[in-house]
Parts: structure tokens; C-alpha cells; sequence
């Protein structure tokens, strides 16, 4: 089932355009992930599908994004509730420099969530566990966030995304600080969250695209060059283009 | 070849030295003129926290005072004590001619009159007994007992006769020259006279004009601040507000005084030389110090952390309110605590407002006339007597104090917070 899909998205940097026509369904409770060069506009594509590409004054984002047959870009959208809906997690781990306790029922609170302690005490150890975090954390959840390892950290934050219950999370290279165990502990924790949540990972590492991800889209100079099943994508490419980024012919 | 790259690298060492040798020179300068200053504000400041007092007999004859044996209080207060008091200073001679007789009252302060009030309404038992009391000295004896009077000038040019030298190293002799801890030099109001001038009324204006300029300034300026950080467009508009406001902090003092006159006293006809006047013309020059330090720490919290409230799904406000603003507080506070202290410090404008006028009253609210301290050290400057020298520096080391405290108080907020977030 297609939970996503683009149509004919243009994005504008003042007058530099970053992206053009990019058409491209995302399918639900699976793991997509989104490769090619650095500046080819993946990471731009991704903050897209949440609109924090609002954040940039300049920014200017043309086409229509369909979440559950809503045009995201439409006049209508209320933007605090579409990221309630689809969270993300960001390329650096930034827990909020407050507790753990604290970072993970931020968004359920000011989302009207949990309605007593007893179920905001509930929420932060589900969202923890599911994070595979709690085990760790459980005897510190009032100690400082940012006390954490760095792979921790990350942990933290995906813990904090999925506190809201989104549909969708959007992951910007969330494993490119992070060492080659914590990376693995990550790449695990999103195989497991894929069966609730719909994954959308940008990355720099093709072996973490191959292991994590059932679809795949080569992003090149803003173009969206090949999209389709990893296992395609990966052993017999369509395009010369992607056979050569996959190669490391060039990228 | 070997021997240019030898030549060359000789030179850039020497190069090196020769600018370390300049740095540490300009370093040593500076810290130079600093001790001197601190050196000369110490040595002629000293002396003002001490006070000579003269310790007289006095006789209070219940009969000189028209007072009977047993008076009330409120005879106590009405009571003639101007005779007996002239009386206990004629004393000290008893062979005093007239003219010396005026100059033996003039040994101790026009005050004297009411100290030896002070103490017969303390201890009613003294009527009718002797009792040696102690009289604020003149501020010229008072600067001769501290060795600042040139005693060896010749007569016409000293404000002390002969006469009174006379009395007063016999007075030294007898032992009944005393120095103690000059209490009323921090609770009185100003005074013509030095030996009685203290700083409790321009302290006191000084943190009625410091606490209006903060109640007014620093709300606006932070609300101004977030509004222009976090809120606003960036365009030309904005791009324009920003330039004036940093042109606003290099306006010179003076002006925003012609402002508070033009604007505060002449069109709005608030009271002349009141703290409420003074503090809303510093809060005019501190606000841009305030808004500058604001957004500088709003700038300084890292975009992820504004970027993850968002993605949480909170709101442009929740995000700036939950998050940055109190993350940039630290900073903020500390700019604030800089910018009252250079408020603190500032006498131009309020000399313009009229806080420059002569106030022997200690202000109750920032509706009532007072000076300030800086203005303080103005006035004192200017005036003759050689008893204000030791004042100027004496309210000069308040006001340091105070502005050092000040300081430091914005450092540790600054470092505590800073660990706090690291």
C-alpha cells in the first residue's frame, strides 16, 4: 500500500532550484531509503515530506507531497499536525539539554497525549523500550539527556520520535556520527520499528542501504534518477548512472 | 641557499619575540595606569571612612535650658540647647575673647547643637549632670587630624587660625581627639558641609534609577529581541531595525538626556531629578545593550535544537519558549547585568534630567528628588573644601565595588549556566 506519494516536486532555493519533478510512492511499513552523492537533494526531498523546509526563509517547495490523500503543500495543512504524524530524526543526535525523562514526553505533552503522570510514566517506557534504550537508562531517566553516549543520544532521539506514535519517520543519515556498533544497534532498532511505522532513511552508506531498506531511490543532481525494490537497484540498475555510484565509480 | 633559509628563519623568530615583547609591554602599560589609578583613589580615599570627633564636656544645667526637674519628653525635644552647647565649646578656653569664642564654635560641625540633643533625649538621667560627649570635628580640623592640612601655610591662607590649632593640639593632647569609623558617611544625605556629607541619598537614587531602568528595559528589549530573532522576516525592514538598533547603542549619553528633558520633564511633566526620570532615561540606553546580548545568545543556541522542538511537532512559540529562550537566558541575564552596570556608571544624562541638584533628603521611592552616585562625585569634584577630596575618592570605591560585584555576579550566571547545558 502506497503511504506516500510525490508528484512532480520542484524545490527552490532563491533562485537555484534544488530539486526537479520528483515523482515517487513510498510504500507503508517498509524501509526506503534514499541514496546518491552529497548535495543531490536527498536530504532536501526528506525535510519535504515533513515541511521543515518551511524553517528556510528562502525555501520554496512546489508540487503536491499525499499522505493519506492530503496534499501536504496545500494552503490548508496545519503543520503541527502533520509532524505529530510523521517524526524525524536528524543526521547529529540533538536530545533537548534537558532530562531523558523529559526529551521523551515533550511531544506527548504538548500534544495533549497523556492525560496523568501514571500515563506519561507509561508512554516514556514504551517509547524507551521500543529504542531498545530502557534497559540502559531505566535507573537515570532524571539525569540529563545530552550525559549520554552519542549512540545512546540517537537512541534517545528516535525513543523521543516515536513517543507521539507517528505514521511515518524520517531519518537524515542518522547513523553518520555514530561508530560501526551503535550503527548496527540503529540499523537493528529499525528493522524492528518498521512493522508500526513507515521508514524513510537517507544515507551515505550503501551497504547500510542494501542491509536496512526494501526499496530504494538514486537521488543525482537533484534528479531522481532510479527508484524501485533494493535488491533491483542494487544488482542489475536500469540506469549507468546508478550502476556507477553503486560501484563507486564516482560519489 | 642553506644560508638564506637560515637568514629567514632567524627572522622569524626574531619577528615573533619582537611582538611578544609588544604585546607583553602593552599588557604591562595597561595594568600600570590601572594600579596607579586604583593606587591614588585608595591612598586620598582612605581616610573619608574615618571621622574626627572632638570629646567635650558638656554641662546640661536644666536651668540654662528652661527646663524643669522632671521634663516630658516633648520638653526634651523643645528645649533650648543652643546656650549650653555654645557654653561647653566657650569652656575650652575659659579666657576666649569674643573672636575666639566664635572660632572655638567653629571647631566642630553647625551639627553639634543637635548631637548633644540627641543624647540628653537618649539618657533623660543627664540633666543636670556633666558628661563628656563627642562632637563631629570641622572638616578642616577634621582633614588637619589626618594629616591632609598643610598646617605649615601661613595664616591667611589656611581656613584654620592659629587660635583653633591651638586649642585643638592641646584637645590632641589631652587625649580627647578621637578617630573612629565613619558610619555617617554611608547614612547621610549629601551635605554643604563635608564633615557631615555622606552617599546615603545618591546610593539610594542610584538603585531606585537601576531598578526603573530594569523593570522597563528588560522586558521590552528581550520581547524585542525574540520577536526580532526567532519571529520576524528577514528583509530589508528588519535588516534596517537591526542597523538602528546597533546605531542606538553608540548614541552618546548625553543625547538620550536631552531626550528624557525634551520628552520626560517638558511634554509628559514628570518630576524633575527623580529616579523615575533618571531610570527611564538609562532603560532608553540600555535597551540596545540588552537586545544586543539577547539575540547574540539567541543566535548562539544551535539550530538542531529549534529544528528537533519543530519536528516533535511543536509550534513556532512552543519552540522559542519551551526551548531557545531559556537556553539563551544565561547570556541574556548577564548582558543585562552589564548594561545596568554601565547604566549605574552613567552621569551625563542625569545631570541633564536635573539629578544634579543639591538633595539633603534620603529618597523614599523613585518619586522623590535624588542624585546618584557617579552625579555624587560630580558635585563633591566641584566643590572647594578640601574635606570633599577624600569624598570624590571615597564615593569613587563605592561605586567601583558596586560596579565589580555587578560584574562578577554576570560571570558566575554566565559560568553556572554554561555548565549546566554542556
Amino acid at each position: 500500500m502506497i503511504k506516500i506519494s510525490a508528484k512532480n516536486v520542484d524545490v527552490f532555493y532563491g533562485k537555484k532550484q534544488a530539486l526537479f519533478n520528483i515523482n515517487l510512492d513510498i510504500e507503508e511499513n517498509q524501509v526506503t531509503a534514499l541514496i546518491g552523492p552529497s548535495g543531490c537533494g536527498k536530504s532536501t526531498f526528506l525535510r519535504c515530506l515533513n515541511r521543515m523546509n518551511d524553517v528556510i526563509d528562502i525555501c520554496k517547495v512546489q508540487g503536491e507531497i499525499v499522505i493519506n490523500d492530503f496534499n501536504i503543500n496545500d494552503k490548508g495543512c496545519d503543520v503541527v499536525r502533520l509532524r505529530e504524524k510523521i517524526g524525524m530524526v536528524f543526521q547529529k543526535p540533538n536530545p533537548f539539554p534537558k532530562t531523558l525523562y523529559e526529551n521523551i514526553s515533550y511531544g506527548p505533552s504538548i500534544h495533549g497525549m497523556a492525560q496523568s503522570k501514571q500515563e506519561m510514566d507509561e508512554i516514556v517506557e514504551i517509547s524507551l523500550k521500543k529504542a531498545a534504550l530502557w534497559e540502559e537508562v531505566k535507573d537515570r531517566l532524571h539525569e540529563p539527556g545530552t550525559g549520554l553516549s552519542g549512540g545512546q543520544q540517537q537512541r534517545l532521539c528516535i525513543a523521543r520520535a516515536i513517543s507521539v506514535q507517528p505514521e511515518v519517520i524520517l531519518m537524515d543519515e542518522p547513523c553518520s556520527a555514530l561508530d560501526p556498533i551503535a550503527t548496527a544497534q540503529i540499523e537493528e532498532l529499525i528493522d524492528e520499528l518498521k512493522k508500526e511505522h513507515t521508514i524513510i532513511i537517507v544515507t551515505h552508506s550503501m551497504a547500510q542501504a542494501a542491509r536496512v531498506s526494501q526499496r530504494t531511490g538514486f537521488f543525482h543532481l537533484g534528479e531522481l534518477i532510479e527508484h524501485g525494490l533494493t535488491d533491483k537497484i542494487f544488482k542489475n540498475p536500469d540506469n549507468t548512472k546508478t550502476q556507477d555510484y553503486i560501484t563507486g565509480r564516482f560519489g | 641557499m642553506n644560508k638564506n633559509k637560515e637568514k629567514l628563519l632567524a627572522k622569524r623568530y626574531s619577528s615573533e619575540k619582537r611582538f611578544q615583547f609588544l604585546g607583553k609591554s602593552a599588557i604591562f602599560m595597561a595594568l600600570l595606569f590601572l594600579a596607579f589609578f586604583i593606587f591614588k583613589i585608595f591612598s586620598t580615599g582612605y581616610t573619608a571612612f574615618q571621622k574626627t570627633w572632638l570629646i567635650v564636656p558638656v554641662n546640661f544645667d536644666a536651668e540654662t535650658m528652661y527646663l524643669d526637674a522632671n521634663p516630658s519628653k516633648e520638653d526634651l525635644e523643645d528645649a533650648d540647647y543652643f546656650e549650653i552647647s555654645l557654653q561647653s565649646m566657650f569652656n575650652l578656653d575659659k579666657n576666649a575673647n569674643e573672636k575666639q569664642q566664635n572660632e572655638l564654635k567653629k571647631m566642630v560641625s553647625y551639627f553639634f547643637e543637635r548631637e548633644i540633643k540627641q543624647e540628653l533625649i537618649n539618657d533623660p538621667s543627664l540633666l543636670g549632670k556633666t558628661k563628656e560627649i563627642y562632637l563631629t570635628a570641622s572638616d578642616d580640623l577634621d582633614q588637619v587630624f589626618k594629616g591632609n592640612y598643610p598646617r605649615d601655610l601661613p595664616e591667611k591662607q589656611r581656613r584654620v587660625t592659629d587660635y583653633q590649632l591651638k586649642i585643638f593640639d592641646q584637645l590632641v593632647e589631652q587625649g580627647k581627639v578621637e578617630s573612629k569609623f565613619n558610619l555617617s558617611f554611608f547614612t547621610y544625605p549629601d551635605s554643604r558641609e563635608a564633615e557631615l556629607a555622606g552617599i546615603a541619598s545618591s546610593f539610594m537614587g542610584s538603585i531606585f534609577s537601576i531598578l526603573v531602568c530594569l523593570v522597563i528595559a528588560f522586558p521590552v528589549a528581550v520581547l524585542a529581541a525574540i520577536y526580532l530573532e526567532e519571529f520576524a522576516p528577514k528583509n530589508r525592514f528588519t535588516d534596517f531595525i537591526e542597523v538602528n538598533i546597533n546605531n542606538l547603542a553608540a548614541v552618546p549619553s548625553i543625547v538620550f538626556g536631552l531626550l528624557g528633558l525634551g520628552i520626560l520633564l517638558a511634554v509628559f511633566q514628570l518630576p524633575r531629578s527623580t529616579p523615575l526620570v533618571g531610570g527611564i532615561t538609562l532603560s532608553l540606553m540600555t535597551l540596545p545593550t540588552i537586545i544586543i546580548a539577547c539575540r547574540a545568545s539567541l543566535k548562539a543556541v544551535p539550530p538542531s535544537i529549534r529544528e528537533a522542538a519543530l519536528a516533535m511537532g511543536a509550534s513556532r512559540m512552543q519552540t522559542t519558549m519551551h526551548h531557545t529562550v531559556p537556553l539563551s537566558m544565561p547570556g541574556t541575564l548577564s548582558g543585562t547585568i552589564i548594561g545596568l552596570a554601565q547604566a549605574l556608571g552613567e552621569t551625563a544624562p542625569l545631570i541633564l534630567i536635573g539629578m544634579v541638584a543639591f538633595v539633603n533628603t534620603i529618597p523614599g521611592s523613585p518619586m522623590d528628588p535624588a542624585a546618584s552616585l557617579p552625579v555624587q562625585i560630580y558635585i563633591w569634584a566641584e566643590s572647594a573644601e578640601r574635606g570633599f577630596v577624600e569624598k570624590v575618592s571615597a564615593c569613587i570605591m563605592v561605586l567601583l565595588g558596586f560596579l565589580i560585584i555587578m560584574n562578577l555576579f554576570a560571570q558566575i550566571i554566565r559560568h553556572k549556566f554554561e555548565k549546566k547545558w554542556s
